[in-house]
């Protein structure tokens, strides 16, 4: 392990992972019998890459535990939609609460992971997703969900569109909730954080390490596994 | 004889006058209780105080009252309608940002007695600090930040006070209800519903199918008339609404 940080500079092109494979690596961590509540934007991609041998119940904040897929054009029920008002459709065994219980399921820690989207995530995992300051503010159930759930994995692009890095030192929008990420999922490489520090555990296949650090701004340990990313089926087996 | 079913909504409605704080049900147009909503227009009330989660993304329900600009203050998680932060920005509405959960809490608790509680949501952010702006100065610039929240340090973790919300009404929509006031709702309508439900000192329930005393069988009712006053038909009662929260496009 080595203490790594970005250098200045114009980094070369480098080409990982698009939105709905950063989506699939992240399914692929997903263990059977999870309670998972996902955002808009990336993690909305997830469900088409849930392993069909694991049953994983999905939650929507608005009240809903055991989405399944979106009903056929025309035959949405309006007295049936997702956090997002999407027309949904539910699992088997799905059960529907009003908003105070289905906070308490998020607040009380019932759930097991939280995916959201990220503005910034700084190296000590605190998340910044609500609010550009001068934009509209609207804030939803984010601050709910990072403060309840245990694992709490961001998903995004690893720069912004500006090519700026979003790991950082220190988050400058405000915050979500501080120290509240446990992973986050980017096109180019896999990190968790724990106890405070951030680790680089994966990078994309044919993305050099050396490419995640000119586009990191904060500190991290690089903790590489020997072989790369791992198989699905051992994914979540005694892995931090 | 209980009955508090009236079919006027009109003449129910009048009852809230201009000023008044309402909490409403409702998560996007799903469950939102627009009959109720609409007669607040159609009675030219204003300065409304709206405890809600969403706005919507077009001109009707909640957003229309914003529109309309009948709105004093709005309570609400995700107020999504860029003619409500338009008017925002412009210094002609308020707006307490509050966490979803943390509006839902709020809500069940004032209707449960409870003034206030310790919340691990929101702790330390900007929407607890006393940093987020609740009006702008029609001139620009920042008239009035929504103040500080007490923080507290709860077994090692930073948690944040808030204070239950009892609203001067309540406005819910159902699916079933009956002439006692006893609610059942349907699917993820239900959402906000009880809490704006319990959480109204007078709260006026608009109902998609009135059914007969004992239909609703106990284990049933999602929401007992003890927190509900008057039960009035909903608009287009059984009819389907639109469903999205966005423009036509």
């Amino acid at each position: 392990m080595t203490d790594r940080r970005s250098t200045a500079g114009g980094p070369a092109p480098v080409t990982g992972r698009n939105r709905a494979g950063i989506a699939q690596r992240l399914a692929q961590d997903l263990q059977d019998g999870y309670v998972v509540n996902l955002g808009v934007g990336i993690p909305l991609a997830v469900p088409q890459f849930l392993p069909a041998d694991k049953e994983i119940v999905l939650h929507a904040e608005n009240g809903v535990l055991g989405l399944g897929p979106a009903p056929a054009a025309g035959e949405g029920d309006p007295d049936l939609t997702d956090a997002g008002k999407q027309p949904i459709t539910l699992t088997s065994g799905a059960a529907i609460t009003d908003s105070a219980m289905s906070f308490a399921i998020i607040r009380g820690g019932h759930l097991d992971v939280t995916v959201l989207g990220a503005l910034q995530v700084s190296a000590r995992g605190d998340l910044a997703n609500w609010y550009v300051p001068g934009r509209n503010p609207a804030v939803g159930g984010a601050m709910d969900l990072v403060a309840g759930t245990p694992q709490v994995w961001v998903t995004m692009e690893h720069v912004d569109r500006t090519g700026r890095p979003k790991i950082v030192p220190e988050c400058t929008f405000p915050l979500t909730g501080r120290a509240c990420v446990t992973r986050i999922y980017t096109d180019l490489a896999v990190f968790h954080v724990v106890d405070g520090q951030l680790f680089l555990k994966e990078c994309a296949p044919g993305v050099p390490p050396g490419a995640v650090r000119e586009r990191t701004a904060a500190t991290y340990v690089e903790d590489l596994a020997a072989d790369g990313p791992p198989a699905a089926e051992q994914v979540g087996v005694g892995r931090p | 004889m209980i009955d508090k079913f009236r079919t006027e909504v009109l003449s129910v409605v009048d009852r809230v006058p201009s000023g008044s704080s309402i909490a409403v049900g409702g998560f996007g147009s799903s469950g939102r209780p627009d009959a109720l909503l609409d007669a607040l227009c159609d009675l030219d009330r204003r300065d409304l105080h709206l405890i809600v989660n969403n706005v919507g993304d077009d001109a009707s329900g909640v957003g229309r009252l914003a529109v309309e600009g009948r709105l004093r203050r709005l309570t609400a998680s995700f107020p999504i309608l860029q003619e409500f932060y338009d008017s925002y920005f412009a210094g002609k509405v308020e707006l307490e940002l509050i966490p979803q959960g943390t509006l839902a809490e709020r809500l069940r608790a004032g209707g449960a007695g409870i003034p206030a509680f310790f919340t691990p949501s929101g702790a330390g952010t900007m929407l607890s600090d006393g940093t987020f702006t609740l009006r702008y100065s029609p001139e620009g610039g920042v008239a009035e930040h929504v103040p500080a929240k007490e923080h507290r340090i709860i077994g090692g973790r930073e948690y944040v006070l808030e204070e239950g919300i009892v609203a001067d009404f309540g406005f819910v929509k159902a699916h079933q209800g009956d002439r006692k006031g006893n609610l059942r709702f349907r699917l993820s309508a239900r959402n906000f519903n009880p809490m704006a439900g319990m959480a109204g000192r007078h709260t006026i329930a608009e109902i998609e199918h009135l059914v007969e005393v004992d239909e609703l069988h106990p284990d049933d009712v999602h929401l007992p008339g003890v927190f509900v006053d008057d039960v009035v038909p909903a608009a287009g009662a059984g009819a389907q609404r639109p469903l999205m929260e966005r423009s036509p496009s």
